[in-house]
């Protein structure tokens, strides 16, 4: 039983890891930008959603969808006004370009919002644990499940059976050819490149409970989404799902089992996956 | 940057004009460093404005000389806090200097307080060692292993045989975990497990399962505060409330800045501590509805560290009849006994630290919002740390 139980926690902590970081395996694979500041806007969501609920009462689900709109605003709007100045520059450019953006979100947040750790005000019926055939199971990780597993699907879909999504993945392959059969290059890429955002924002409002929030955020967490999206390789939305699978079971099991060595579970299975499959679980060869 | 260009004209100016020398001397300048950004931010703005609400209420002058307090952020690293220690000795004749919100930035300071003669006041970092660094060194604080001591002894007391521990794996959770262990164990209690929690990981589900199973009567812990929520939040997401598995630990875990914001997960949780802002003397009342109505905000041990840390310098100002070199302001400090919205304390005169009542207190919620409530209490508690020598 207790088994099962590590396994749930493990799928759920992984499920909000992949939620939280498949923005970033959007933006750095798909659209191949590296964003390290991605965090930020999944701190913004997080914020955002504190803020609805503890201060003006919204409830949990209200909210939810709102730290994704804010995030995707957000992320829309720098988007068009700073990143797209970045696609063609070269990949340090726009590592020194967004580590500096962190910097700003840290501080920007922590003077207007205060450094301390901020907490959502959850319902009672997210709280405690309900009996499943005699395991017992987190309500709010068994939300996040559902959540994160749904939001898979229909991101799998999106991407692999709508005509947005052949038209992403024609843009990101060869822009030229792209915009001269009359794709809109620049506005698919922003917005994709929104809806990243908002997912970041999404799991950052989710995560809030897990992880905890405060203007850190970005930088406390910065590691684990690019162990997600390498150890997943970057050039689908699959493998860094199963990464993230893999590691959030590989983590807690770890924590449980070998507590001496919990924290360094994650960083061995990484190294061990990347020996083995040097561009990720499903990476493409290093053609690019 | 205007503000440093005037006050650098005014120096450049102090210097032909020598009577402006004379006027100096007028004034006992306070050099408070403190972390006014960053993660231990809450710490300076509770020293800060409990050092403002004291000169509010008593007044800034004190035995015939005015009381001027500098403000510097050293964002808690000890190098910033060695750099603005030297400014505020070498360039603004400080007479003190005071805060320190981590230990590394009061080691970082002390060196510079004995080649001055300054006197330095701790009022948050809370290791053992720092007083021993300098004998111009006087604390207003407290140790870690005050508060964590207290409660090993108190849980062996009162039915507790089987404990976990869960401490972050760093300085203060490793010492916390030493205190603990020497005085539960000799109080006849076994530790049946030890976890060591990252310290940049929050999410406790798989140390609490382990808990869950190793059934103890009560778990012992010790975070950062930030993270004391996170962890009873996650403590009852598990239903170990509901187990019977207690949670008891030093106070810092339920900090009164954070309380609220726990949720009612954290009702039940005993620890030991000096301070809480539900302590019931009239003196605590009147500190903690002056501070409400100053900063709207309840104030925690880390303001009640700075309120002390100023009223010790008012004080011995007094004692010396205004005389503010280093040695004459450290020997009146010595052997100061006063009453605190803490309780009674008094400064050890051989090793210039806090002594102190140690409250046990559980966490109730009163009036719809969540206490500390004090229940029983351990007397003039000495610095463990320095008493076995």
């Amino acid at each position: 039983m207790t088994l099962l139980t590590i396994l749930f926690d493990g799928v759920a902590y992984g499920m909000l890891l992949f939620v939280l970081a498949c923005g970033l395996a959007v933006t750095l694979g798909l659209m191949n930008f590296v964003n390290l500041a991605h965090g930020a806007f999944a701190m913004a969501g997080g914020y955002v959603c504190a803020i609805l609920v503890n201060r003006i009462g919204w409830p949990f689900f209200a909210a939810l969808p709102m730290a994704f709109i804010a995030s995707a605003l957000i992320g829309a709007v720098l988007e068009r006004t700073l990143y797209r100045h970045l696609y063609h520059r070269s990949h340090l450019d726009q590592v020194l370009f967004s580590i500096g953006l962190v910097f700003m979100a840290v501080t920007g947040v922590d003077y207007v919002m205060g450094s301390s750790q901020m907490f959502i005000n959850l319902p009672s019926y997210l709280q405690g644990q309900i009996d499943l055939f005699g395991l017992h199971v987190g309500r709010y990780r068994l939300m996040i499940v559902v959540i994160c597993g749904l939001l898979t699907i229909a991101l799998q879909l999106i991407l692999s059976k709508t005509r947005f999504g052949s038209r992403l993945r024609a843009a990101v392959d060869d822009p030229r050819a792209a915009s001269g059969l009359g794709i809109n290059v620049p506005q698919v890429f922003a917005f994709t490149f929104a809806f990243g955002c908002g997912l970041a924002g999404m799991g950052g409002a989710l995560g809030a409970e897990i992880l905890g929030l405060d203007p850190h955020f970005p930088l406390k967490f910065m590691i684990y989404f690019l162990i997600v999206v390498t150890v997943g390789g970057s050039s689908s939305i699959t493998g860094p799902f199963f990464a993230s699978l893999l590691l959030g079971i590989g983590d807690v099991a770890g924590k449980y089992y070998v507590p001496t060595l919990g924290a360094f579970v994650i960083y061995t299975l990484m190294i061990v996956i990347l020996l083995w499959r040097p561009n990720g679980l499903f990476g493409r060869s290093a053609a690019r | 940057m205007l503000k440093t260009f005037i006050s650098a004209a005014v120096a450049a100016a102090g210097v032909f004009a020598l009577g402006a020398v004379a006027n100096a001397q007028e004034a006992v300048k306070i050099g408070l460093i403190v972390p006014m950004t960053g993660g231990q931010a809450s710490t300076g703005q509770q020293i800060n404005n409990a050092i403002k609400l004291y000169q509010q209420k008593n007044g800034d002058t004190v035995a015939g000389k005015k009381v001027e307090v500098i403000l510097k952020d050293d964002a808690a690293v000890p190098d910033n806090t060695k750099r603005l220690a030297q400014e505020l000795i070498v360039n603004e004749k400080v007479n003190i200097i005071a805060g320190f919100g981590v230990t590394p930035a009061a080691l970082a300071a002390a060196p510079l307080a004995t080649q001055a003669k300054v006197p330095l006041i701790v009022m948050a970092a809370g290791t053992s060692i720092i007083t021993e660094r300098s004998p111009y060194i006087a604390r207003t604080s407290f140790t870690l292993a005050q508060s964590s001591t207290i409660i090993g002894d108190w849980a062996a007391k009162n039915g507790i045989k089987k404990v976990v521990t869960l401490t972050s794996d760093y300085a203060p959770g490793n010492d916390a975990l030493a205190a603990f262990k020497e005085h539960f164990t000799a109080g006849g209690g076994a530790i049946v497990e030890e976890v060591k929690v990252p310290l940049a990981n929050p999410d406790f589900a798989p140390f609490l399962q382990r808990m869950k199973d190793a059934k103890p009567d009560a778990v012992f812990v010790f975070v950062p505060a930030g993270q004391g929520g996170n962890f009873m939040k996650q403590y009852a997401e598990r239903g170990l409330d509901k187990s019977g598995i207690k949670v008891i630990g030093p106070g810092d875990v339920m900090d009164d800045d954070l309380l609220n914001g726990m949720g009612d997960a954290a009702i039940g949780a005993v620890t030991a501590h000096l301070y809480s802002a539900a302590h019931p003397s009239a003196m605590n009342k009147a500190f903690v509805a002056d501070y409400k109505k100053a900063y709207n905000a309840r104030p925690g041990f880390m303001a009640v560290g700075g309120w002390d840390g100023i009223h010790l310098i008012y004080e011995a100002l007094k004692k010396t009849g205004g005389k503010a070199d280093g040695d004459s302001l450290i020997a009146a400090m010595k052997g100061m006994k006063w009453e605190s919205p803490r309780g009674p304390i008094s400064i050890d005169p051989e090793t210039r630290d806090i002594v102190q009542n140690i409250y046990i207190r559980e966490v109730k919620k009163v009036d719809g919002e969540l206490y500390n409530v004090e229940f029983a209490t351990f007397e003039a508690v000495k610095d463990p740390g320095k008493t076995k020598k």
